[in-house]
């Protein structure tokens, strides 16, 4: 067996377990020197994304990876833990690893004066080892663990600047949201765990029967993993934490909310996909309609903010509702096979390329905002005002960044956002319109922003100021060039990447069939 | 009946902390609403488990003319238990931490005193 | 936070020994009865936080640095992980038990049902307590050392 069909076998497991190790040479390793530890950590990126993208290929091809710890085979009944890795998982870890991977060459500049980095980069490599492990498992406990893991360190790393106040004040907000929800998290396994006795997802899968505790589980897990992902009516830790944390962090960060997106999709499409036939729509429809409110109360509170990073966290509210408009419009038509086909795979298509496309553009819109405050140590849009002159490169990237996000066409949000007005419209005229309004009200925004930021008189304080160091510049272009490719190539994009994890989602049945194969059922 | 009552105290448990959550407005009494909660989903794991007159599940040393398994309690819901403990400590460690800086920087606990954000 | 009296300073010397020796029991005989690397990892703790209480933060900051207490706390880490990883490289797959039937160390796979304990089971499980223990110990004390010596700087201002 050669080197790379090694690799690739125990790839799922190395995923996780480089950057775990990472995470604990890195104490050791910035003993030597800070420019060694950071070269480190990003060769350790390196390295993890290459096996992502090594195990994407494969997965890709229509292989799911199953990944058992500590034996050869699987035992029935299952009590191994597992990693199941199908396409949406490899759709979502390669999400991860560009964010980490742009995080970390930004941070290189970025964060350079502050002391306590090497915590800094083990909390980035523990962070990337949670992300990595929520979208890879395929054990409800383990999911739980990686969860919490997940959280911790975005919580310390959101109070990296404790010298302000605020900082840490959002960090403690975020903590006790995130402690809560992960405990809901945990009551509803247990329940599911009293029941069937099992914690596996596909096991579970595979046996529920939506009984009266099955709803209430459903319930918790939708409602707390919905709380990790800025959902409207408990959105309120997400703007304080975005906008408090260095643009660094924020980056990552938004990776890390899409994992628990995630978490909702797979409880909704391949926990309790057997059941779908017996919840006709009101779990399809309640997704739809907080992506609604979730974007309107997104759009709207940006238009009022006057912090720059704060700003750009309420329209990150406002897209995560247009990814859960495009998924709960294909869950409200999953029992319904010919409507599924005329338009729910359309808007699943829509809705998972737009995770990729909101990561990318808000990601670019943050580092934007990062390396302004990097120049001219400023976060007020009232005291800003022709950048544009001495941060050319800068004004280039956000220019993308405004186009992208607003789904102009040459960008990659026009693909995704075209494919959710398309399908909705014919779901109920309703919902394409708010959808369309809140486009347009981002557009408008984004604009009010430019023109604070980067046009208009030139501010005499801000004469001296200079364009941000190399490595940033250098940062911010990987993710302004993967957003123009995405929006030159769309088909090739969705045809590649994104209907393999939409079929793996509508699927549910070949996930619990690796693992259990005598199950029939499904489609 | 009385098998019942653990369950109802899970219950208890879980609304008494989203209540201190919720009402009281010192942050160090959120933090223990946090702990009473995690307490209480800890029993729930821990009763799921429970099997009367059972013996601990520790297999080299049982009990002659113990019945296998039938005669030990479950051991998985108390490994999930001890995991959930383990990170448990970690959350309230670091929630401790972060209250200790909000204390230098506001002097107060007081949540209507801290500075919110709209 | 200073030290307290002469009289707590004593009876911390005398019993902190035999709080050290029950939890590295513990530690030890992780896979034999209840406990592991984190309950006896914990207790040791705790006894460390005694001494804190005793003779106060600054004497004990004196005596420890902040430093090799984080670099220990890696090392128990990548024990840890380092062990997974041998399962991979000996074994077939990651945390696969390697030592289990060898005969270099905690080898002897015991007889079926209820026998005598015997510590030279287990694999690699008795070295995994180790590591997490190592890193319980020093993780646990650290936050308390830390958390005990930023408040008492408070108190002085």
């Amino acid at each position: 067996m050669n080197f790379v069909d090694f690799l690739l076998q125990h790839s799922p497991a190395l995923i996780v377990a480089i950057p775990l190790l990472g995470a604990f040479l890195t104490p050791l390793v910035s003993r030597i020197n800070n420019k060694v530890r950071n070269i480190f950590v990003i060769i350790i990126l390196l390295i993890t994304t290459s096996i992502v993208l090594l195990l994407a290929l494969d997965v890709f091809a229509g292989n799911i990876h199953t990944y058992i710890f500590g034996a050869k085979d699987l035992t029935l009944p299952v009590v191994r833990i597992l990693f199941e890795v199908d396409a949406m998982s490899a759709f979502m870890a390669i999400i991860g690893s560009i964010l980490l991977l742009v995080s970390v060459i930004y941070s290189w500049s970025f964060i350079e004066e502050n002391s306590g980095l090497d915590k800094y980069y083990t909390l980035v490599l523990l962070l990337a080892a949670g992300m990595f492990g929520m979208m890879l498992t395929g054990d409800m406990f383990n999911f739980f663990v990686f969860l919490e893991i997940t959280s911790i360190a975005s919580c310390a790393l959101i109070a990296f600047w404790t010298n302000k106040g605020k900082a840490v004040e959002a960090a403690f907000k975020y903590i006790v949201i995130s402690s809560l929800a992960a405990l809901f998290v945990l009551f509803a396994i247990a329940l599911l765990y009293g029941q069937y006795n099992a914690l596996n997802i596909a096991v579970l899968g595979s046996v529920i029967q939506f009984s009266y505790l099955d709803k209430i589980a459903l319930v918790l897990l939708v409602a707390a993993l919905a709380m990790k992902a800025g959902i409207v009516p408990m959105h309120m830790w997400l703007p304080d934490a975005y906008g408090r944390a260095p643009a660094s962090v924020t980056i990552i960060l938004v990776g890390a909310t899409q994992a628990s997106l995630y978490g909702v999709f797979r409880v909704c499409f391949t926990l309790y996909g057997n059941t779908i036939n017996l919840s006709p729509t009101s779990i399809g429809w309640i997704i739809v309609l907080l992506g609604v409110i979730t974007m309107l109360i997104g759009v709207s509170m940006a238009l009022i903010q006057s912090d720059f990073k704060r700003l750009i966290a309420f329209s990150a509210v406002a897209e995560i509702g247009f990814i859960f408009l495009g998924i709960g419009t294909g869950l409200t038509l999953f029992a319904n096979n010919q409507m599924f086909g005329l338009i729910g795979s359309t808007a699943m298509s829509g809705g998972i390329f737009h995770i990729i496309n909101d990561s990318l553009d808000v990601g670019l819109l943050f580092l934007v905002a990062g390396a302004v405050y990097y120049a001219t140590k400023e976060t007020s849009l009232d005291k800003m005002g022709g950048l544009a002159r001495n941060m050319k490169y800068t004004t280039i990237f956000f220019i993308i960044g405004l186009l992208a996000i607003s789904g102009i066409p040459p960008m990659n949000g026009f693909a995704s956002k075209l494919l959710i007005y398309e399908s909705t419209f014919q779901l109920n005229p309703i919902l394409a319109i708010v959808a369309i309004l809140s486009s347009i009200m981002l557009l408008a925004v984004f604009v009010k922003v430019f023109h604070s930021v980067f046009l208009g008189p030139a501010q005499p304080k801000f004469k001296d100021v200079k364009e941000v160091p190399k490595t940033m510049l250098f940062a911010m272009g990987i993710i302004a060039s993967i957003i123009i490719i995405f929006g030159l190539f769309p088909d090739l994009v969705i045809n590649n990447i994104v209907e393999p994890a939409v079929n793996a989602l509508i699927n549910y049945s070949e996930y619990i069939r690796q693992v259990i194969p005598t199950f029939t059922g499904g489609f | 009946m009385i098998f019942n009552f653990p369950f109802i105290a899970v219950i208890a448990l879980i609304l008494i902390g989203l209540y201190a959550i919720i009402f009281r407005k010192n942050l160090i009494k959120m933090v223990i609403g946090i702990t009473i909660i995690q307490s209480g989903v800890n029993l729930f794991l821990i009763t799921l488990g429970y099997r009367e007159g059972a013996v601990a599940p520790i297999f080299t040393s049982l009990p002659s003319g113990t019945e296998i398994p039938q005669g030990m309690v479950f051991p998985i819901p108390q490994a999930l238990t001890l995991t959930s403990i383990v990170i448990g400590v970690a959350v309230l460690a670091l929630m401790l931490s972060l209250i200790i800086h909000i204390y230098r920087h506001y002097g107060t606990l007081d949540v209507r005193k801290i500075g919110g954000e709209k | 936070m200073n030290g307290m009296s002469r009289i707590v300073k004593t009876i911390t010397s005398i019993v902190f020994p035999f709080i050290m020796i029950f939890g590295l029991y513990i530690i030890a005989h992780g896979h034999l009865t209840p406990g592991g690397g984190f309950q006896g990892g914990a207790v040791v703790a705790s006894g460390c936080a005694m001494i804190l209480v005793a003779y106060g933060s600054v004497w004990t900051m004196g005596k420890i640095k902040e430093k090799n207490l984080s670099i220990l706390e890696s090392i128990g880490a990548i024990c840890f992980i380092i062990l997974a990883i041998l399962g991979l490289g000996f074994g077939t797959v990651f945390f696969k038990n390697f030592l289990v039937g060898s005969n270099i160390i905690f080898g002897i796979v015991p007889s079926f049902g209820s026998t005598i304990s015997n510590i030279n089971t287990a694999g690699v499980i008795p070295l995994m307590n180790f590591a997490v223990g190592l890193k319980v110990i020093v993780g646990l004390f650290g936050i308390v050392l830390i958390m005990a010596y930023a408040s008492r700087r408070r108190d002085n201002k």
